[in-house]
């Protein structure tokens, strides 16, 4: 059983008068602890697509089953459990809380769960630990440098050990020698088990992938080895 | 979420825009505190004019012969409407009862005094010695009349000060004899000079005995039967025990009229007290105010926190748990606000007090209790639209958005 399958998904916007196909006739299906580079230049659907995967947008029509239920018939609060227990984010721009320290970023989740604090600031510990940012769990996102900002994002969206990273350009705002440092955190974690999908118009970062999925005015144009 | 999570998260997203949670916090407690110093200044002044009240004799209950109607037409006063009289001794009865501390009969009347062949006319008032406590006058020299002394001290009497001076001149009157009527009397005291009260002039009024004054008007019913009730708390008790009394006397016929001066208080006590609601009206505009200006800096954080909203969407957070978390902040600010303001109000009040000794500038128990729970409603009422635009925001649209 695949992890993600998506029969016929369309995303129509209304901008004025003129409709957007975001997405046309979209089929795909994703196995559990595949590494999937979705690319294509801007305005190609990807990031609708991602959108998609991670529950915060409706299809207009189609289905997506995740772990071979019915997600798009969820009603928002059942999305949003699916969300905080299966789906962990990054982000090309972070979002770290700018207020919240480093160990109180990655807490978020976990509190959002209802998990007891004593609990929270265990794992919290480890993860922080884990990424190598112990030193750094009481800097807030301001004190911390690009790549910090980033391991914080990461141990943030794997800490309630999700089923699937959905990543939107995660080396978009980091430098070549940071952005290679995050990518093998990703793919190290993928190499735990976890599915990877990452968002990407860069070649060199797509071409990492075990497999790409092209897109292309909404229609996935070329796919390389379908699960 | 747990609550006290939520509880946490908002305080920390309060005191993360430290100048954005202090004019809030501000203008909440201004409002606030404008109520409890308003109305502590509304409730002082009620409380002064009681007090000023009370000390010219305010448990007074006073009893008029025969019945007034006040009530229609009733059949029972058709058939029997004799009128009693009431009479000293119906005064001594009353001054028995137990929530009664003293009572004075009066008798009233005009006649000539004469002294060294000045002639003058004078209101006499006839009385007891428990008259001067009643009325809390002071008697200038000598003293009033003496207690329940019958026969041999019945002439003598008590000139106000006007009297005195105009009869007497620079003559000393004490123990001097002159004439009211056809009578002769020996002036025993003089009254300290007190002014109005009560509609008469109490500088000029010569005082005699009860039983002298009725003597000289050939007459057994007195004008009023004056009765201090034992505190301002038993003024009614002591109403309704002398009713009992004088209809048990009058042959259980309610012939007599039962006023009381706290009636007149009582209408003084309510309009300063509406005045009171009327600046506590005012004030509250200022919290209403507030409460949109809560709205305002609400809407504001809401779409400086976009991204913030749209992460904890992303994150898992599902849309009422993003509007508790708004409510909560709000409800926090305003509930800040509300006691800062409590506190600035009452250290108002007291520096109110200090500089006006006589304003006792308490504010009423009311007053606190409703603009604390103004603050804290408007705060909740203006922080639901923000806290439900929050809640509605479109995650992607939140997230694209830097």
């Amino acid at each position: 059983m695949s992890l993600i399958e998506l029969t016929g998904i369309e995303r129509v916007f209304t901008l004025g008068d003129s409709e957007v196909h975001a997405l046309r006739a979209l089929d795909l299906s994703i196995g559990t602890g595949e590494y999937v580079a979705i690319m294509g230049p801007s305005g190609s659907g990807k990031s609708t697509l991602l959108n998609l995967l991670g529950l915060l947008d409706r299809p207009n029509a189609g289905t997506y089953r995740l772990e071979g239920r019915d997600v798009t018939t969820l009603s928002g609060e059942e999305q949003a459990q699916v969300r905080r227990e299966r789906i962990g984010f990054v982000f090309q721009s972070f979002h770290l809380v700018p207020r919240l320290t480093a160990a109180e970023n990655i807490t978020l989740p976990m509190m959002l769960a209802g998990i007891v604090a004593a609990e929270r600031n265990e794992r919290a510990a480890r993860a922080l630990a884990d990424y190598g940012l112990t030193d750094r769990a009481d800097h807030r996102p301001d004190q911390l440098s690009g790549g910090q900002r980033q391991r914080v994002a990461i141990a943030r969206a794997t800490i309630m050990r999700p089923a699937m990273i959905l990543a939107d350009e995660p080396t978009g705002n980091l430098d070549r020698a940071t952005g290679e440092d995050v990518m093998e955190l990703l793919e190290g974690l993928n190499a735990g088990g976890v599915t990877l999908i990452v968002v990407t118009h860069d070649p060199v970062l797509g071409s990492r992938a075990r497999r790409r999925v092209m897109m292309e005015d909404g229609r996935k144009v070329e796919d390389t080895g379908a699960a | 979420m747990r609550p006290a999570d939520v509880l946490r998260f908002a305080a920390g997203s309060a005191t993360g825009s430290p100048l954005r949670t202090f004019l809030m916090v501000l203008a909440m407690s201004i409002g606030v505190a404008a109520v409890v110093v308003l109305t502590a200044l509304g409730d002082g002044a009620r409380r002064y004019v009681v007090n000023e009240f009370s000390s010219l004799g305010s448990n007074l209950v006073i009893v008029l012969p025969g019945r007034s109607e006040t009530g229609g037409f009733n059949p029972a006063n058709a058939i029997t409407g004799t009128t009693r009289d009431l009479t000293v001794e119906d005064a001594a009865a009353v001054a028995r009862a137990p929530s009664v501390l003293r009572t004075a009969p009066l008798t009233i009347g005009t006649s000539e005094a004469t002294y060294g062949g000045k002639l003058m006319d004078v209101t006499i008032v006839g009385t007891t010695a428990d008259y001067l406590a009643i009325r809390r006058m002071e008697v200038a020299q000598g003293r009033f009349l003496p207690a329940a002394n019958l026969g041999q001290s019945m002439s003598v009497a008590v000139l106000g000060a006007k009297i005195r001076d105009e009869l007497f001149g620079a003559e000393p009157a004490l123990g001097r004899m002159f004439r009211v009527g056809d009578r002769r009397y020996r002036v025993i005291g003089v009254m300290a000079a007190s002014g109005q009260g009560l509609g008469m002039n109490a500088d000029e009024v010569v005082v005699l005995p009860v039983e002298a004054a009725q003597a000289m008007f050939n007459t057994n019913t007195l004008f009023r039967i004056m009765v201090e009730a034992k505190g301002r708390e038993s003024i009614q008790r002591a109403r309704k025990e002398t009713l009992e009394i004088l209809m048990a006397r009058h042959d259980g016929e309610e012939d007599v009229t039962v006023i009381t001066q706290d009636a007149v208080l009582a209408t003084f006590d309510r309009i300063l007290g509406v005045l009171t609601y009327g600046v506590a009206g005012i004030a509250g505009i200022s919290l209403a105010v507030a409460g949109i200006l809560v709205m305002n800096v609400m809407l504001v954080s809401v779409t400086q926190r976009t991204g913030e909203i749209g992460l904890m969407k992303a994150l898992g957070a599902p849309g009422h748990t993003i509007r508790n978390a708004f409510l909560t902040e709000a409800a926090l600010l305003s509930a800040t606000g509300a006691i800062v303001g409590y506190l600035i109000g009452q250290a108002g009040a007291f520096a109110l007090r200090l500089a006006l000794p006589t304003l006792p500038a308490y504010a009423p128990g009311w007053a606190v209790i409703a603009a604390l729970g103004t603050a804290l409603a408007t705060g909740l009422l203006f922080g639901v639209m923000p806290a439900n635009r929050a809640a509605r925001l479109d995650a992607v649209q939140a997230l694209s958005k830097r």
